[in-house]
């Protein structure tokens, strides 16, 4: 039971970790940007998703505004940060997003102090559910439920319409989607837009779940965040919903047995390096 | 007097980091983004030798050859994965550092490593660090200057050109993340030494990014440029009262605008200027 419960706690920080990494390799998949600096649009999220939650009192309402504002930053970086570098060698786009990261989390610690917030009112935290001996809280049954929903609505998304069937041609061969006449501008703006949204409830999920919400809270998702999509083989998307709940079952059950030798959060890049000496081009790397 | 010694010497031993990093990613164009985990594992080597009862050199040289021989074994890891597979490779050995180091008893735990014995004063160290600074900065313009420095150049530009006429790309790949990483073990040993109490979170990532910011504000690849780069991120925040309570913010906005205006740093800027590269 013990191992059951420790596969379901994993599972679900894996469904959090695919909300942060699906975005993370969509960026990747389109501009081969290695988009640390999602980890502001986090936090942001999250910051944005308390005030309005402690002013109305609405979890749903916190949760629209914060994935709102998040996906009005998003673009923001992308058009006045990375936009004039793109075609820089990739190492300028990647330490232009660390440089982001690190002076957001001064920024926030500047606007919103040091310690860190708590929601007034967190129902979701104290509401627990029980399935046959497992209890979560609701935060985590909403945690599985918002990343089955919104990867559901985006997989359909990506299938069935033509903003969708534009944005699979720009990520194969922008050039000629180009001259087939998609806007490879609006197609980069929707992505940079579709990675935020995630990341900025992905954001509020976290606050609700740990009932805080602090200045470096994203930094650690986002690398992880970049573990994840390197195993599941940069830009590739079900390779990185798949590493994504491995890395989250590996974790919970690392922190119980590897405890004594090993930091929780180093152990995502233990599992990395052993995962790519042995396939360098991540998990389900090498199929196209 | 001996605030502007400790400066000399944190400047010092920044530039001797600096350029460690810029070897490997500036001469041979491997990124890496977990130079501190180098730095941490020459002073953690060399505390535990001097406390211990090891002679302060032998302290210094094990130090240098622990963090060298852990440089090796990453450098084999860069062989096998590449460009941005490696640059997140690199980030996760500085995690695992600190992930491992957090753990172990005998390394001190969150708590590290205090009463580290001390040989010299602070002119000593002072002298100690600007010395080794002067080695590696000769160091690293004989390296350019090189045939190894070419082959170095060779593999950043185009690795499997590079192979095709013939350069041992895995000799020089590993030999640039020796010298790079036994260089910061060196710079480790000696803040070991002079600090007398090393602690897991001055090897974070935020270390590794900070002498990252060096190499960058510099200009990467040139070795003046990031001498010059390393002592002003170090002078600055002292000069700056307001810098050092927001030294992250500074830090990063300076990435962000290096990047965005002059991605080859200072040294860019002043090829731009003068119509000369600088060294």
């Amino acid at each position: 039971m013990f191992y059951v419960e420790l596969l379901v706690i994993g599972l679900v920080w894996g469904c959090m970790y695919a909300l942060m990494a699906l975005g993370l390799t969509l960026v990747y998949g389109l501009l081969r940007i290695l988009h640390i600096a999602q980890a502001t649009v986090f936090t942001f999220g999250a910051y944005i998703g308390l005030l309005v939650a402690n002013r109305t009192d609405s979890l749903p309402l916190a949760f629209v505004v914060a994935a709102l504002a998040a996906g009005v930053l998003g673009p923001l970086i992308y058009r006045l940060v990375y936009e004039p570098i793109l075609d820089q060698p990739p190492f300028v786009p990647l330490i232009a997003s660390i440089g982001v990261l690190v002076a957001m989390e001064d920024g926030f610690r500047l606007i919103f102090g040091p310690y860190g917030l708590s929601f007034e009112n967190n129902p979701w935290f104290t509401t627990t559910l029980a399935f046959g001996g497992i209890t979560l809280n609701l935060v985590q049954v909403w945690m599985v439920a918002a990343a089955v929903l919104l990867l559901s609505a985006f997989a359909l998304f990506v299938v069935r319409t033509r903003a969708g069937v534009a944005w699979r041609a720009t990520v194969s061969d922008p050039v000629i989607a180009q001259n087939f006449g998609v806007s490879v501008v609006r197609v980069r703006y929707l992505n940079f837009f579709v990675a935020s949204v995630l990341a900025g409830i992905g954001g509020v999920l976290v606050g609700l779940l740990n009932n805080l919400v602090e200045p470096s809270m994203g930094s650690v998702i986002s690398y992880k965040g970049l573990a994840i999509i390197v195993l599941g083989g940069l830009g590739n998307v079900p390779g990185t919903l798949v590493a994504s709940l491995a890395l989250g079952v590996v974790e919970s059950f690392g922190s119980v047995f590897l405890d004594k030798v090993l930091d929780r959060d180093a152990m995502a890049f233990l599992f990395l390096i052993v995962v790519l000496m042995v396939r360098p081009k991540g998990l389900l790397g090498g199929a196209h | 007097m001996d605030y502007y010694l400790s400066v000399a010497t944190f400047a010092a031993l920044n530039v001797v980091l600096a350029l460690g990093l810029n070897m490997i990613s500036g001469f041979c164009g491997q990124v890496s983004l977990g130079h501190a985990a180098f730095y941490g594992l020459g002073a953690y080597a060399a505390a535990l030798c001097s406390v211990a009862g090891v002679p302060f050199v032998a302290s210094i040289a094990v130090g240098i050859l622990v963090a060298g021989a852990f440089g090796v074994v990453v450098g084999f890891a860069a062989l096998r994965v590449r460009e941005d597979f490696l640059a997140i490779v690199t980030m996760g050995v500085g995690f695992l550092f600190l992930g491992v180091v957090r753990k172990q008893s005998w390394l001190g735990a969150e708590m590290g490593i205090s009463k580290i014995p001390s040989p010299l004063d602070k002119t000593g160290y002072a002298l100690l660090a600007i010395g080794a600074a002067i080695t590696v900065v000769l160091l690293s313009l004989h390296v350019r200057r090189s045939w190894m420095g070419r082959a170095f150049d060779a593999v950043a530009q185009d690795e499997d050109a590079a192979r095709t006429i013939g350069v041992d790309v895995a000799g020089y790949k590993t030999t640039a993340f020796l010298l790079g990483t036994a260089t910061a073990g060196l710079a480790g040993a000696i803040y070991a030494h002079m600090t007398q109490l090393i602690v897991p979170d001055a090897f974070n990532f935020v270390q590794s990014i900070t002498i990252l910011a060096m190499v960058v504000v510099g200009g990467i690849g040139s070795t003046l440029g990031v001498v010059l780069g390393a002592v002003l991120l170090t002078v600055m925040p002292e000069l700056f009262r307001f810098i050092n309570d927001y030294k992250l913010l500074v830090y990063g906005a300076l990435l962000l605008v290096v990047m965005r205006f002059s991605p080859e740093g200072l040294a860019g800027l002043y090829r731009r200027v003068s119509g000369r590269r600088l060294a």
